[in-house]
């Protein structure tokens, strides 16, 4: 008997609005100085790091959207019958580099949910999908987020 | 250091390590620059009295930005970094000091490619974010 309902599964393929997003060259140094990078030419913002894509597109939310603990809720993802966040993953294809000027464009798509008998109980399984795109809709990154609920 | 050629790379080649040691300082910027309010990476009393952790929790991307740092810093302008993949399996806090490393996991001398097993581990010993990276060199 499993926990995920056809409701549930039903939102697999869901996609929250693309953003679009400007690098710009304080952005990356800043991320980069946060990061402990040592490449010069991240910190001076010639181009991003790599993993600089996370920061770009992470939810700009208001006070007044925050759970108490400070968290954004993602209304990318229905209500889960479970709700303790385990482990999670990221698994990141680049296609191309950031550089200051980039205008990006961020798609996330809800790609799949399943559920595992657990030692001790259920779990489940989501996956996000982020694709970074350029304008004319050359890629950029593809990024895989996992995460595991208790 | 000399130019990485893939024909001279072989599995169990070990990067150089990069120790971290994030204070609330680079916590916080971390955060900020991400936008990111969770209250278990700057709210020490809600971090350990409400959900039970032993300090200030480091950001779980941030593990990441550093496996990805270790193969930078190994492969320079030798090639670039194809794919990054990581798990946060364990959480770390402020004031553990931790070890960004890794080995050439396999070689493939037609493509050019080289495979990379990459953790974080910290100052139990204990591998906190195990990870892989895919590499291309140019030559």
């Amino acid at each position: 008997m499993g926990v995920l309902t056809p409701e549930l599964l039903a939102n697999i393929g869901k996609a929250a609005p693309p953003r679009t997003e400007v690098v710009t060259r304080r952005d990356i140094r800043k991320y980069a100085i946060a990061t402990n990078q040592r490449q010069r030419k991240y910190l001076d913002g010639d181009e991003a790091p790599p993993l600089y894509h996370v920061a770009l597109f992470w939810d700009v939310v208001e006070l007044g959207e925050l759970t108490p603990d400070g968290v954004s809720i993602d209304a990318l993802l229905p209500k889960f019958p479970l709700d303790k966040a385990m482990a999670g993953g990221l698994n990141i294809t680049y296609h191309d580099r950031m550089r200051p000027g980039d205008v990006l464009v961020g798609e996330r798509t809800l790609t799949d949910i399943y559920e595992k008998e657990g030692r001790s109980g259920p779990l489940i399984f989501y996956e996000v999908v982020l694709e970074v795109r350029r304008q004319d809709g050359s890629p950029v990154i593809t990024e895989k987020t996992t995460r595991i609920l208790r | 250091m000399s130019k990485l050629r893939v024909a001279a790379l072989q599995p169990g080649d070990e990067l150089p390590a990069q120790i971290h040691k994030p204070d609330n300082v680079q916590l916080f910027f971390y955060n900020a620059a991400l936008w990111n309010a969770h209250r278990i990476h700057y709210d020490l009393p809600y971090a350990t009295d409400v959900e039970g952790y032993p300090g200030l929790v480091i950001a779980g991307p941030l593990l990441g930005d550093w496996l990805g740092q270790c193969v930078e810093a190994w492969l320079g302008e030798a090639g670039e970094l194809v794919n990054l993949e990581y798990s946060n399996r364990g959480a770390a806090y402020i004031g553990e000091t931790l070890t960004a490393a890794g080995a050439v996991e396999a070689v493939d001398a037609a493509k050019g490619e080289v495979t990379l097993a990459l953790h974080i581990r910290n100052e139990a010993g204990d591998i906190i974010t195990p990870g892989r990276a895919l590499v291309r060199l140019h030559g």
